[in-house]
């Protein structure tokens, strides 16, 4: 299995099997997705590690993230220059956390910072709205979007300041019945 | 302080989590030559510390680690149906996943039940050396009588189906000698049937306890359902447009629910006395209509078992169809009260004046205790059937000699009758309307609309057809074999209708509240089959107990042909003595556990109230009032740097240090606004 491919060298597939929660072959695999993204641009020799990455916009067309109204969101808080460019440890990163086996914790920490569309460490209401609108592409009448919104932050706020501090998301998530098994991606 | 031993253990999970996986920083890490060196130097350590014992437990544990992940992965690879679950999920969400996954949890715990069974009942019989078949038949008649016959045997479960390994009656009450030991078919009988109960419960249980954990945690009232919906409603697993676009109108639809909820809670608020009045007398007028519909159901129940167990008796066979219609006349009607009772229920509902999340339970409750009861009123007709025996001349007189084959073959035609209905209801049904509404231009079709895929009537379904497993196994051993093939086929015909011909259902379920619903109604079926097997006289004439006056004798006559050490101990665990002493202790422990989760509850709300406290003290800090750091002064020596709220955590301190690393991964820098700390001083403060 590892002795045939050429993609990377020993130690790299054993740091990505021990830092991430994916197998050898899911890293293989993920590489083959990756370079299925952009063939001529990805090179297939990864053991001396080229700095290659993929714009935005291939990302998103990926089949699991099409149907996702924050795929923008979540690629580009993946990538270290916030503008969405992602390369492929970010890349396998981005799926490491999304996939089944991250832990809550982990999970609450990038679900606040895609929810923060304006990066300024707080889920203010003007977020809310905005992540609102996207879930709802825009079906609810203004009236409802602030009575939600205004809803949500008096179920969730408990330092009284009108905006959610991770704090307040991370122990609002917690009680989240659902946020596990809704906060991940298949690949 | 239970405080200081809270955030001691706060720190060590910190140190544990540092052994799971975490998340790579790769690009800070693996791409710098500084990287490259140290990894160089560490391996020349390694191999100049080869034999140093931390160095090979770290190696030996990380190798674990990948083995049992390999383990993992292969394991969940052999999952029954894997990819169709898969296919289900990105379709159509978590909710009606979990229907499926309820489903393959099913198929598998009856393959186990009929193992178990198959292993100690009917093998031992099978390879019996000195086999005596007390009933000798005719091997010729089969072929001489009609193909009819057996067609309608096969379906009723009488006939040659009454001398094979299906029935109760066919099993022998004599111990069965091997060469080497004697087997106690009896005892082994009984002991079996509680063994696959408690094995039942157990799994049940232990499937139960994550949602019930949950459970518990979850404050009573309806809470943060908007938040809930909001940051994790939107199911990442989507992948097709129609899924996407159906789980949006979904959203949209719970979304608009609640608020139209708020406002009648409003409303409900406003009531007058006199509205109330009003209410509660229309609520009990409803209820009592209820429970006369349910009355009669119970009623025609009864007479329909009544009347089938006399026409079989009469043994005058009129014609197929007729029979056939004689024979499987409890189960329709236990069907059709089935189908007509939730429709009545959700029109009644209406009327009822309730909270809308509140209908649904109440309507659910209600279609439960009637789908149970009525297999109760069932097993209890045939009951008053057997009293009779003695007295009236024209009682069954199969029933009379041996009852235990008659109710194995009842439960035989109803898990039979309930696949062909689940069958016929999907092909003859669901297809000609799913045709109707798509060819068919008329705005009457239109509206009906395609059939919806209700999942609490789906599991009712299947929870009820695992009822009458359950029961039905001590009077028919290769009942869960039958129920396995059954479910088995479920699963496929359930799948191919969800995606011809169903919509979802537009009020959409949650994966996580039905999870504890399902296994729960679940345990009241299994309750109830525990009861028939426990209160149970056999007959004299048949089966593994005709030597005793009640099954449960097979246990002492065992136990008297045990050595009398043995038969000691055995006593001693038989006193009153012991059993008083037993109860005392259980009574303890569970005292002793309630007490710890209310105290555990105490300590939440106490550390909420002081989170709350920390927040505003730390507002006002920033607002510039002389306020010294609050953290460090309401959780003394667990604070990080800056306090809470003002800087995400770094997603290293939440993995550990178990990768090569050295630098950190900063997180997308226009977040940071302190400064990014390194995992060990994180570590060290939090000391």
């Amino acid at each position: 299995m590892g002795n045939k491919q050429t993609i990377f060298t020993d130690e790299q597939l054993d740091a990505y099997q021990d830092c991430t929660f994916f197998t050898r072959k899911e890293i293989l695999r993920l590489h083959s997705r990756y370079h299925e993204l952009a063939p001529h641009l990805v090179p297939m020799d990864y053991t001396n590690e080229p700095d290659c990455k993929l714009p935005l916009a291939l990302i998103v067309d990926m089949p699991e993230l099409k149907e996702n109204p924050f795929r923008n969101r979540i690629v580009e808080s993946f990538s270290e220059d916030g503008m969405g460019n992602l390369s492929f440890n970010e890349f396998v990163d981005m799926f490491s956390v999304l996939s089944e086996m991250a832990p809550r914790e982990l999970k609450a920490i990038y679900a606040f910072k895609i929810y923060d569309y304006n990066v300024d460490n707080y889920l203010c209401k003007e977020d809310l709205e905005k992540t609102l609108n996207k879930l709802t592409k825009e079906e609810l009448t203004p009236e409802e979007v602030e009575l939600v919104c205004e809803k949500a932050i008096e179920e969730a706020d408990l330092d009284g300041d009108n905006k959610l501090s991770y704090a307040d998301f991370e122990n609002m998530i917690t009680r989240a019945p659902d946020f596990l098994s809704t906060f991940h991606i298949r690949i | 302080s239970y405080q200081s031993l809270l955030y001691r253990r706060k720190s060590s999970s910190i140190k544990s989590r540092g052994s799971s996986k975490g998340r790579l920083s790769i690009s800070g890490r693996l791409n710098t030559e500084r990287r490259k060196s140290q990894m160089e130097q560490r391996r020349m350590e390694e191999r100049k510390n080869l034999i140093s014992c931390r160095q090979w437990k770290a190696g030996a544990r990380r190798y674990m680690k990948r083995l049992t992940d390999d383990a993992h992965t292969f394991l969940s690879s052999m999952k029954l149906w894997r990819s169709d679950i898969h296919q289900i999920e990105g379709m159509f969400g978590t909710g009606i996943l979990s229907y499926f996954s309820f489903l393959r949890f099913l198929v598998a715990l009856n393959l186990i039940i009929f193992l178990v069974m198959f292993c100690f009942v009917m093998l031992p019989m099978i390879i019996d050396p000195h086999p005596i078949r007390n009933v000798t038949y005719n091997e010729h008649q089969g072929i001489l009588i009609n193909y009819h016959e057996h067609i309608l045997d096969l379906l009723s479960g009488e006939g040659i189906l009454e001398r094979t390994y299906l029935l109760y009656g066919f099993y022998k009450s004599d111990e069965i000698r091997f060469p080497m030991f004697t087997y106690k078919l009896p005892l082994a009988y009984l002991l079996t049937t509680l063994g696959y109960l408690l094995l039942s419960l157990l799994w049940i249980v232990k499937r139960s306890a994550e949602g019930f954990k949950r459970h518990l945690i979850k404050d009573e009232d309806r809470f943060q359902s908007f938040c809930n919906k909001i940051f994790a409603g939107w199911d990442f697993c989507i992948t097709s447009e129609s899924a996407a676009k159906q789980k949006r109108n979904s959203l949209l639809y719970e979304l608009k629910t609640d608020l139209e909820d708020e406002r009648i809670k409003q409303k409900m608020a406003d009531r007058t006395r006199k509205d109330k009045c009003r209410i509660y007398f229309l609520r009990v007028i409803l209820n009592m209509f209820v429970i006369g519909v349910l009355a009669v159901c119970f009623f025609c129940i009864y007479a329909a078992t009544t009347f089938s167990q006399k026409a079989e008796n009469r043994n005058k066979k009129v014609n197929f169809i007729v029979d056939l219609i004689h024979e499987y006349l409890p189960s329709i009607v236990i069907t059709l009260a089935n189908f007509i009772t939730p429709l009545l229920f959700s029109v009644i509902i209406n009327f009822e004046d309730y909270s809308p999340a509140f209908e649904i339970r109440f309507t659910l409750m209600r279609c439960v205790f009637m789908r149970l009861t009525s297999i109760a009123v069932l097993l209890f007709s045939l009951w008053s059937q057997l009293k009779q025996c003695g007295t009236d001349p024209c009682s069954n007189q199969k029933l009379c000699n041996c009852w235990e084959t008659r109710v194995g073959q009842e439960m035989y035609k109803l898990t039979i009758f309930d696949f062909i209905i689940i069958l016929s209801v999907t092909l003859f049904v669901e297809f000609p309307r799913k045709m109707l509404v798509h060819f068919c231009k008329c705005p009457l079709a239109k509206m009906w609309g395609l059939q919806e895929f209700s999942i609490p009537q789906n599991v009712l379904e299947i929870v009820y057809g695992q009822t009458i497993c359950w029961i039905g196994t001590f009077y028919c051993p290769m009942l869960p074999a039958i129920c396995t093939i059954k479910y088995f086929c479920i699963f496929y015909i359930k799948k191919l209708s969800l995606i011809k011909n169903c919509r979802p259902a537009t009020r959409p379920f949650r994966a996580s509240s039905s999870h504890f619903f399902f296994l729960g109604v679940l345990l009241i079926g299994l309750i109830l089959a525990c009861l028939p097997i426990s209160i149970s006289l056999p007959s004299q004439a048949c089966g593994p107990f005709s030597n005793y006056n009640t099954s449960w004798e097979a246990l002492p006559a065992a136990v008297e042909a045990l050595p009398q050490n043995a038969k000691n101990f055995i006593n001693l665990l038989g006193s009153e003595t012991f059993a008083v002493s037993f109860f005392v202790v259980t009574c303890l422990a569970m005292f002793y556990v309630i007490a710890l989760a209310g105290a555990h509850k105490k300590v939440i709300n106490q550390l909420r109230e002081k989170l709350v406290m920390v927040c505003r003290l730390d507002s006002l800090q920033s607002e510039g009032w002389p306020v010294k750091n609050p953290c460090t002064e309401i959780f003394p020596g667990f604070c990080v740097t800056g306090g809470p709220g003002q800087t995400l955590p770094d997603p290293e301190a939440v993995s550990g240090p178990e990768c090569p690393s050295g630098q950190i991964h900063t997180a997308a820098p226009q977040s940071q606004q302190a400064e990014p700390q390194l995992p060990h001083q994180l570590l060290q403060q939090l000391q």
